[in-house]
């Protein structure tokens, strides 16, 4: 199981947890099993194709998985992965 | 039977070869000699060799040996005849330092035969009291003070971000703070924008702010832009700043100034923040990332919502303004590692930082070497997001 940390916009959606525990041997993997796990998450994360949203940054041990290998990225059992969305505010 | 000054000189002379000022300039400009200036502080004020290390005659012996700690490295001595500069070679050589020539006719002869000098920014009594502490550093001392004081900071928003960055790059004594802001202040505002005040509450953010760094600090020039930040006064309002600082609170914002700051090659020190987190990076044109690279399209709405909607600790855009008070000061100053290539996010509730890496996306339509080229060819497309409003200059 790979740790997911959980930006707070997206907290409500996973019943407020600040990281969840999700299973999968790819980034693409664990995503489809945290969506599985919370199915509000779905459109947030996830074009309608089924690809990543690009105004979601998923990191892998923070790295930047559009760098590694995308959804192909290889991860492993104690790795942590990170949902990053940009934030707008600064007044 | 004693000797006179005369014969010092004609000892010196014997002992220490001369260079003149056209071959000091060579060997200056392919940096193969260290330039040392050894007139009185008042003299160097006046004017010195561009590069040139200042240590006074009577500080030499005290002084040398940080400013030259090779022993070997060839050093060109100058005052501004001649002479005193070949009694302070001679000091060297008893020092150990092994290649040291002096220049003959010293300064004087150098202005005179055309070559390039340049005059210190001289501080004010007063202004060496109130950066006494910046002085005492030896990476930032009068150079590095002269050289902020000769800086230009734009500030987008003088809100959450904006407030505290403003208030310490205007005691660090930045010379120029440009601020653009188009609101007035609001009593809800100030939970958090410390720059302005309660009797100020319903007038001019810039205005406002403008009262309170000249109320710290006389010495900072504040430009007010008292507008909006679109796409078509971007170019014309960010010309000339030598770093921006993004505290903004929209993304069409974000992306518009990132747009025109990579075009123009300035840097944006970036921060954003939510509730009790923040997000800091500092993006160099050409070097790193940029915006659009870190985040190619904006998030909907719902995802993303301003301090207006969200809510926020009002210390964490506090923290996040400061830190990038920090990258600012460190690009202006050449100093340090900025935080280009590196994301660092803040939590207030763990009290945590954690950093991520960025990339620069070969594919960007700002910064990649194609967009580059389409630039500079007048061929670069506007760039539309999914809601239509992100362009590179063409229309909002």
């Amino acid at each position: 199981m790979s740790v997911v940390k959980m930006p707070s916009v997206l907290r409500p959606n996973v019943g407020g947890a600040k990281e969840v525990e999700v299973g999968g041997g790819t980034i693409g993997e664990v995503i489809d099993g945290l969506v599985a796990s919370y199915p509000a998450l779905k459109d947030q994360l996830l074009t309608p194709e089924g690809d990543l949203n690009r105004f979601v940054n998923v990191y892998l041990d923070g790295q930047d998985v559009r760098y590694l290998q995308g959804r192909a990225t290889p991860v492993g059992e104690r790795d942590e992965v990170r949902l990053l969305p940009a934030m707008a505010g600064g007044r | 039977m004693p000797k006179t000054y005369t014969d010092l000189l004609r000892e010196a002379r014997e002992e220490i070869p001369e260079v003149t000022p056209a071959e000091a300039d060579a060997l200056r400009q392919a940096g193969r000699a260290g330039v040392l200036d050894v007139r009185e502080a008042s003299e160097w004020e006046q004017g010195h060799i561009p590069g040139a290390t200042h240590i006074s005659k009577s500080y030499l012996e005290q002084q040398v040996e940080a400013a030259f700690p090779d022993r070997d490295q060839k050093i060109v001595l100058y005052c501004a005849g001649g002479v005193r500069s070949l009694f302070g070679a001679q000091t060297l050589k008893e020092l150990g330092y092994t290649d040291v020539v002096s220049m003959k006719g010293g300064f004087q002869q150098w202005k005179s035969q055309g070559l390039p000098w340049q005059q210190p920014t001289v501080l004010t009594k007063e202004q060496k009291d109130r950066y006494s502490r910046h002085l005492l550093i030896p990476e930032v001392g009068t150079e590095g003070q002269a050289k902020l004081l000769e800086s230009k900071v734009l500030l987008i928003g003088a809100g959450g971000l904006g407030s505290p960055a403003a208030l310490y790059l205007a005691a660090a004594g930045v010379g120029t703070i440009g601020i653009i802001d188009f609101d007035v202040v609001d009593a809800s505002n100030l939970q958090r924008q410390i720059i302005h005040t309660t009797d100020r509450v319903g007038t001019k953010k810039v205005e406002s702010a403008r009262k309170s760094i000249n109320a710290l600090n006389p010495d900072v020039h504040v430009v007010a832009h008292e507008e909006m930040l679109v796409a078509d006064n971007v170019a014309r309002i960010i010309d000339g700043y030598d770093v921006i600082l993004d505290g903004t609170d929209t993304f069409e914002t974000r992306y518009i100034l990132n747009d025109a700051a990579v075009a123009a090659n300035i840097p944006v020190v970036h921060a954003s923040v939510f509730r009790f987190e923040g997000q800091l990076t500092t993006f160099i044109p050409y070097q790193g990332p940029c915006y659009r690279c870190l985040y190619p399209t904006p998030p909907p709405p719902e995802l993303a919502p301003g301090c207006s909607v969200a809510g926020v600790l009002g210390v964490v855009p506090g923290i996040m303004g400061l830190l990038q008070a920090n990258e600012v000061l460190k690009v202006l100053l050449d100093l340090g590692e900025t935080l280009s290539g590196r994301l660092l996010l803040f939590d207030a509730l763990d009290t945590s930082f954690t950093e991520l890496r960025l990339k620069r996306d070969p594919e960007c339509p700002a910064c990649s070497d194609k967009a580059v080229a389409a630039r500079a060819a007048g061929t670069a497309p506007a760039l539309a997001s999914d809601s239509g409003v992100f362009t590179l200059g063409g229309v909002r």
